[in-house]
């Protein structure tokens, strides 16, 4: 399974790196999420350091949705999910590779993001290793839902509405979870912040075990 | 070819049903006429006789028959049609009963709270069971192969029901301002007494009846929708086989004509 997820990881990183459709689609995408939020706030630089955490997990939770469109577009070809399935791969090999892949274009998306809104709406994080945690953790919840509900719309001719609508609502905890981790790390309140990890962790371990579950039904649905 | 098969109704699905409403219609009239105004909340109190039964089928009723359903789909030893219709039916029920839950809260906690939302766990948590579960009937609505749209949207409802037991715990896990619970306590010792737990029982009975009756009349209007697919796809297969008929004969009898003519 951990071959197979190796393997898968590193033919979505590898077209990633190639079609170069993250660097130049998601994040400018992400980047102007933040700009616009900004834009709708208001010039008040209180009121936009109030508001940083939120932002950034707007931005991190709409791009999420582009990266999975984007993972799922991959096997859109003709007979290309046909081909993943018929090669022996472990279902759940894929599913691992599949939010391993998406999982590091989101960490490198949350590290621009970070420098973005440093920039932009003057912030500090005080409790660095709390950012960082809320940041992995939040990250493997977003890659594993996130490439279940992408599965679950794979062959769907309505899969680009279709999927906000089903994983966005499901993200939730993680948008709240990580502005308020965030906003401690902000403020330097390292024990509020690592309460709101207690979400975080069983979002992630839920999501990760029903796709490791769940992923080979849900391929031979697709 | 135009004949709709008929699908029995069971009699005991109007009587569940009949049963239900004249008890909503008891539940009501206790609620407002019989029962006493609360001491703390006085007339404000008589919403909450129809508020946690109409929540308890929104998470528990409906969400343990769509999880079933959908687990009893899943498992190859007891796939059958049958769950998969049972589970959409029971989200689509539970659709409508978390909105009246979001509904009859907010017209609760305009008096009580002073705003008609308030950004409580509880009430965020059902807002988004709704929101699932309206996702999970727009992926059911997306045309597909009958045994692939069971299986993606028995997946759906797994998912779906992760927030099932968020929803229970909120109250608990996050202080905000929905009430604990207060009918039973932990000990499952009652809290409410005399007229009032009547009314309160009679409302849980009687919305959990309709909810059955509301499922089983779902479920039917399923069965029907797959049956007159079934035959609209034979009516146009039929009108296809025969059009296809009438162009070969056509063909041939055009063909035939030169050849008549030419001796």
């Amino acid at each position: 399974m951990w071959r197979d997820a190796v393997l898968v990881a590193g033919k979505d990183l590898r077209i990633e790196a190639r079609s170069r459709v993250g660097l130049w689609q998601v994040v400018p995408f992400a980047v102007l999420v933040l700009i616009l939020v900004a834009f709708a706030i208001g010039p008040d630089s209180a009121s936009l350091r109030h508001a940083a955490p939120g932002i950034f997990w707007i931005a991190v939770l709409f791009s999420t949705v582009l990266t999975i469109q984007r993972s799922v577009a991959i096997e859109s070809g003709e007979g290309t999910r046909d081909g993943l399935r018929l090669s022996g791969i472990d279902p759940a090999g894929i599913f691992l590779g599949k939010a391993a892949a998406v999982g590091l274009q989101l960490l490198v998306l949350q590290i621009v993001l970070w420098a973005g809104v440093t920039f932009l709406f003057n912030v500090r994080v005080h409790v660095v290793w709390l950012a960082i945690v809320t940041s992995l953790l939040a990250t493997v919840g977003l890659a594993c839902a996130g490439v279940l509900y992408g599965a679950l719309s794979a062959g769907l001719r309505v899969r680009d509405t279709l999927l906000p609508i089903l994983v966005l609502p499901v993200l939730a905890p993680v948008l709240l979870a990580g502005s308020k981790a965030w906003q401690a790390a902000l403020d330097g309140n390292a024990s509020s912040g690592a309460e709101w990890l207690r979400i975080l962790i069983p979002f992630a371990v839920i999501y990760l075990v029903i796709g490791i579950v769940l992923f080979g039904p849900l391929q031979e649905a697709a | 070819m135009n004949t709709i098969t008929t699908v029995s109704r069971p009699r005991w699905l109007s009587i569940v049903g009949l049963l239900g409403v004249v008890g909503m219609g008891f539940t009501v009239w206790l609620g407002l006429w019989v029962t006493p105004p609360d001491a703390v909340q006085g007339n404000l109190a008589r919403l909450l006789y129809i508020h946690p039964p109409i929540a308890t089928v929104a998470l528990y009723w409906a969400g343990g028959v769509a999880l079933a359903g959908s687990l009893l789909y899943l498992w190859p030893r007891t796939r059958s049609i049958f769950w998969d219709r049972l589970a959409a039916s029971a989200v689509e029920v539970g659709a409508v009963f978390s909105a009246l839950t979001c509904v009859t809260g907010s017209i609760w906690g305009r008096p009580a709270w002073g705003v008609w939302w308030a950004w409580d766990a509880r009430l965020t948590s059902t807002a988004l069971l709704l929101l699932l579960e309206l996702g999970y009937l727009a992926l059911r609505r997306v045309p597909a192969d009958p045994a692939v749209r069971a299986r993606r949207c028995a997946v759906a409802a797994l998912l779906v029901a992760v927030d099932v037991p968020i929803v229970h715990f909120s109250v608990d896990w996050w202080q905000t301002l929905h009430q604990t619970g207060t009918v039973l306590d932990p000990g499952f010792h009652l809290h409410v007494h005399g007229s009032m737990a009547w009314t309160f029982l009679l409302g849980f009975i009687s919305f959990s009846l309709i909810f059955v009756w509301l499922l089983a009349v779902r479920y039917r209007i399923e069965v029907i929708q797959d049956t007159v697919g079934d035959q609209e796809m034979e009516v146009s297969l039929a009108d296809r086989w025969s059009e296809g008929s009438e162009l070969v004969g056509i063909g041939s009898t055009s063909h035939q004509e030169p050849d008549g003519g030419a001796p």
